[in-house]
């Protein structure tokens, strides 16, 4: 099924969505929560009327100015990649896809440019309400098309609320409501919009912290410092809180990822939760490539509690997944590949039959709106495009998974620290003697942003080889062009995007080291 | 109630929307237009600075709402959507990189430590201005006159040339309705700068360019509708097929005369529009011209997707050529983006206020020197 696909195209079609999408994620998450740090910060400035609050507020604006207008640059490249790059897969799910990316243009992302616009210029145009009400509106609008977005990539996780309709070769929404309210959708949301918000609260601290090192400033940085932590601890529980119901959602929806994630490959009742290891190289000897732990440290049992929230709760491993276990009721992938070849020929055979044999048309018709039959078939679809290769093509990088998983929860619970202590000590004014806890918030800066790189890098190379999971592989939604073709907008955008990457941190790095009073004012 | 919704009527509202985001979209090119100017009218820095602040407060509502032309289609007309963009691939491309260099460029030109220099950020809105325009006439154009794909069982696209759509600018008339919309994007930043700026030595300047811009635009703009009244156009029958009808596109100015009605107020509007401007020193001119802008290309994009005709013929298959009834997404869906876009007068409304909190004072040398954000 697989055989006549350029692999090298699907490759280089993979890194440029990768590209873009991760530069996309180095500005989104910094708007997103700071959008709202100045909208409180431009709050107290009403209420209070105390200028150095103005100030303190124009200054986090003019830094969320410089790292919008790249978020924006970034972002409508991955607008249109879907039809350029995976037209395919825009054709075959378009009809639930497309709805959430266009409500989002038509709800959010006016928002945000229309109230931006006031944010920026409407300081001496309107009055001070109407002003502080578009810096809100500008964050909601901001966070709203976050889950218009995220809603889609959610369904592409955990795909619900649609049917297949053979005539027209693709799948159909049936319940809007249920691709929106589906837990994966909420989930990831929650988790991502609250990642975001410990994301700019760790920046304007980060930054506060470099100012009160170099002794300016300090007004300003202690101020700053104090509305971010209270924010930064809010969103950081948040995240962890949310992040342990995504994890428990996978383990329901997509069970390969989850074993990926903690390199588990016999399941097991009483499973651990690997809570820091390293793995050793891939061992050969089995068919699958088995890896082992050079040294972990375990929570016993936490594993099967996180997924059944009791220890008796049994964790399919990628064995488990690979070869099926009867006693578990998990279905082996030979036995998948061959239901969903099923379901792939009765759609061809339904093709072929369309206009010349209305009977046996009417009969394959009919099986694709029988539940039984779609349940045991075509359920499977996707997995009948591996029929005869071998099952490891269905496992996703097991180390990659792993260590991003793990490093994003370790710098999680990091964070947790990061806030509180910034909280406490800038409340009973120690901070500024704690020299080395500000070089500390000062570096937490990258590991926020790495926090988050690996978080994607985990949810979207955990889900190979789905584009959607079990539904369609990645190799089956690319457009038909030349690798060339990619490769040349491949390379076009990484110089393209790297030269304005350069541009956005020297011009950020100046705004800072002018300081609020020149940059700000 | 929503039972009695049509699948057709919900194909037809949906390609209204689609046409009114794509006649908003070229009103809104006034901005791209108007950067095309930047090195050419502005022969200060003073000058230059009041140009691009005129433009540089608006440019997100462009790029907005091509976003969300994009999304539209997208959800409304998903094959379109798969056709287009995966197959004339060099024409979008084109077009993204265009908009991706605009989006810093206001942000980051007069910024210290902008590392590029203010100089490149303003050829980048330059490139961003002739191309934009240029590039989606192009595109608009093979609505009308084809493009060399087909589609296979699975409706998958197969574009037929290796140049991935830019073979598009083969054809005289995408020429022609691209440069059309180039120099009404133009005609319509000089608008909006007589209507946007309060500098004596500059709106005189800008008066002076406004006159041969505006024959330009008359030029390109009348040979291309001559050619649309003679043109041949694609059509289909009651079975979906599509077939090839003489003088296909002047049928449909005869069988849709409310549209043509359209049409003309746009075109009459239009010009007096530019008449006040030239002639009676007005400001408002952007005002007619971009309504009567909105007008006419709205009945342009009614006139090649209703009275069964095909909005994205394929000159290479013509079985394979989109319609809006073979396109669409399903009736669900549709259904539920019919009741999303409910919202839309509430967004312009909102557009509307901010736009006007914006606009109420001119811009001025002395605005450029002491207001706190400016590109
Ligand atoms: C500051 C950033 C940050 C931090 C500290 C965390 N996360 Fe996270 N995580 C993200 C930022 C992030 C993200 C970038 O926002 C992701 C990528 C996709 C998504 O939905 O959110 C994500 C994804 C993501 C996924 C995969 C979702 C999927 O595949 O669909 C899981 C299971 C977790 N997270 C779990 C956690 C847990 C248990 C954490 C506990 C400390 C945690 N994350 C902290
Ligand atoms: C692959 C998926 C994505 C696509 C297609 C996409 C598309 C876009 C587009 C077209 C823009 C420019 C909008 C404008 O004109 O103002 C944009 C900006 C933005 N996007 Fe994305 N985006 C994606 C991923 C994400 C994710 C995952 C989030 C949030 C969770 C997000 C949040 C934002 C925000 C907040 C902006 C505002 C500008 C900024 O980045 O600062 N996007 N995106
Ligand atoms: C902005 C945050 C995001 C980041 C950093 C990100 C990251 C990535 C990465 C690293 C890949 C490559 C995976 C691989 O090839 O193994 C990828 C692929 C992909 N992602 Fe995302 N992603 C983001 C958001 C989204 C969203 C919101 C969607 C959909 C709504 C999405 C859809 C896709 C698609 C279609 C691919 C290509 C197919 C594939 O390789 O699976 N991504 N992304």
């Amino acid at each position: 099924m697989l055989q006549n696909i350029d692999m090298s195209l699907v490759d280089w079609s993979r890194g440029q969505f990768a590209l873009t999408a991760m530069y996309h994620w180095l500005f989104v998450p910094l708007t997103l929560g700071l959008s709202f740090i100045v909208a409180i910060m431009e709050s107290i400035y009403v209420r209070t009327g105390d200028p150095e609050w103005k100030k303190i507020t124009k200054f986090w604006m003019t830094i969320f100015g410089i790292n919008f207008a790249i978020g924006v640059a970034t972002g409508i490249i991955l607008e249109f990649e879907f039809g350029t790059n995976w037209s395919k897969y825009s054709w075959f799910v378009g009809d639930i896809f497309g709805a959430p990316l266009a409500i989002e243009g038509i709800m959010a992302f006016f928002m945000e440019s229309t109230f931006i616009a006031i944010m920026f210029f409407g300081w001496n145009k309107v009055s001070r309400k109407f002003h502080l009400a578009s810096t809100w509106l500008t964050a909601i609008g901001a966070n709203l098309s976050a889950l218009w977005i995220l809603v889609a990539n959610a369904w592409m996780q955990n795909p619900v609320g649609m049917h297949f309709n053979p005539d027209t070769a693709r799948n159909e929404m049936s319940s809007f409501w249920e691709v929106l309210f589906s837990m994966s959708a909420v989930n990831k949301f929650l988790h991502t919009i609250s990642a975001a918000y410990i994301l700019a609260a760790i920046v304007v601290v980060g930054i506060s912290a470099w100012y009160l090192l170099r002794n300016r400033h300090i007004v300003f940085a202690k101020r700053s410092i104090v509305v971010a932590s209270v924010f930064g601890l809010i969103g950081i529980l948040n995240t962890i809180g949310t992040g342990d119901n995504s994890a428990r959602e996978i383990a329901k929806e997509q069970p390969m990822k989850f074993a990926a994630m903690e390199a588990l490959y016999d399941g097991k009742t009483h499973a651990g939760l690997v809570a820091a290891g390293a793995l050793k190289g891939e061992n050969k000897e089995s068919e699958i490539r088995q890896r082992d732990f050079i040294f972990k440290l375990e929570i016993p049992s936490a594993l099967s509690y996180i997924v059944h929230l009791s220890p008796e709760g049994f964790v399919p491993g990628i064995n488990d997944l690979i070869y099926g276990n009867t006693r578990r009721g998990i279905l082996s992938f030979e036995e998948k590949a061959d239901r969903g070849l099923v379901a792939i020929n009765a759609l061809r055979d339904l093709k072929k039959a369309k206009d010349n044999d209305p009977e046996k048309y009417a009969e394959l018709r009919a099986q694709f709106e029988n539940p039984e039959w779609v349940n045991t078939y075509f359920k499977y679809f996707g997995y009948g495009y591996f029929k005869a290769h071998e099952p490891a093509k269905i496992i996703p990088n097991v180390a990659i998974s792993f260590y991003s998983f793990h490093t994003m929860v370790g710098l999680g619970f990091f964070f947790v620290l990061l806030m509180f202590f910034s909280l406490i000590w800038s409340i009973n004014n120690k901070i500024t003697q704690r020299r080395w806890f500000l070089y500390v918030l000062v570096w937490s800066i990258p590991l926020a942003y790495f926090a988050h790189e690996a978080g994607w890098v985990l949810a979207e190379m955990g889900r190979q080889p789905w584009i959607i999971q079990d539904i369609l592989p990645t190799m089956a939604a690319v457009t038909n062009l030349t690798s060339a073709t990619v490769q040349v907008t491949f390379w076009l955008f990484t110089i393209v995007f790297t030269a304005l990457l350069i541009a956005e941190l020297k011009i950020i790095f100046k705004q800072i080291n002018l300081g609020p009073k020149d940059g700000g004012q | 109630m929503t039972a009695a919704i049509s699948y057709l009527f919900l194909q037809h509202y949906w390609w209204i929307i689609i046409s009114l985001l794509g006649s908003l979209l070229v009103f809104l090119l006034f901005v791209q237009g108007g950067q095309t100017f930047i090195l050419s009218l502005g022969k200060n820095d003073v000058e230059k600075t009041m140009i691009v602040n005129a433009f540089g407060r608006k440019w997100e509502f462009t790029f907005t709402t091509l976003v969300t032309f994009g999304g539209a289609f997208f959800a409304s007309f998903p094959l379109f959507y798969a056709t287009s963009f995966g197959g004339a691939y060099w024409v979008w491309v084109a077009i993204l990189f265009s908009f991706i260099i605009q989006a810093v460029s206001y942000e980051f030109r007069s910024k210290p430590g902008n590392f590029l220099g203010a100089k490149t950020y303003e050829v980048f809105l330059f490139i961003n201005g002739l191309l934009g325009p240029l590039l989606l006439g192009i595109a608009v154009a093979t609505f009308f006159t084809g493009s060399v794909f087909s589609l296979d069982e699975m409706n998958h696209v197969i574009w037929q040339s290796p140049w991935k759509g830019l073979e598009a600018v083969t054809n005289p008339m995408n020429v022609i309705l691209g440069l059309a919309i180039l120099f009404l994007a133009r005609v319509l930043g000089l608008l909006y700068l007589l209507n946007s700026i309060d500098h004596q030595d500059l709106l005189e300047k800008v008066r002076k360019k406004l006159v041969l811009n505006t024959v330009i635009f008359l030029v390109f703009f009348l040979t291309f509708v001559v050619w649309l009244l003679f043109a041949t156009g694609y059509a289909y029958d009651d079975t979906g097929k599509v077939f090839m009808e003489k003088n296909k596109y002047l049928h449909n100015l005869f069988q849709m005369p409310l549209n043509t009605l359209f049409f003309l107020l746009g075109v009459i509007s239009v010009l007096w529009g530019l008449f006040i401007s030239l002639f009676r020193n007005s400001d408002k001119g952007i005002w007619w011209t971009g309504a009567g802008t909105v007008l006419t290309v709205f009945a342009l994009f009614i006139l090649v997707g209703f009275n069964r005709t095909s909005f994205y013929p394929s000159s290479y298959d013509l079985s394979s050529s989109l319609t809006i009834e073979n396109a669409s997404s399903s009736k669900y869906t549709l259904k539920t983006m019919f009741f999303v876009s409910f919202m839309v007068p509430f967004v312009v409304w909102y557009i509307w206020v901010a736009w006007k909190a914006i606009n109420k004072k001119k811009i001025t040398e002395e605005e450029m020197k002491e207001e706190s954000h400016i590109y």
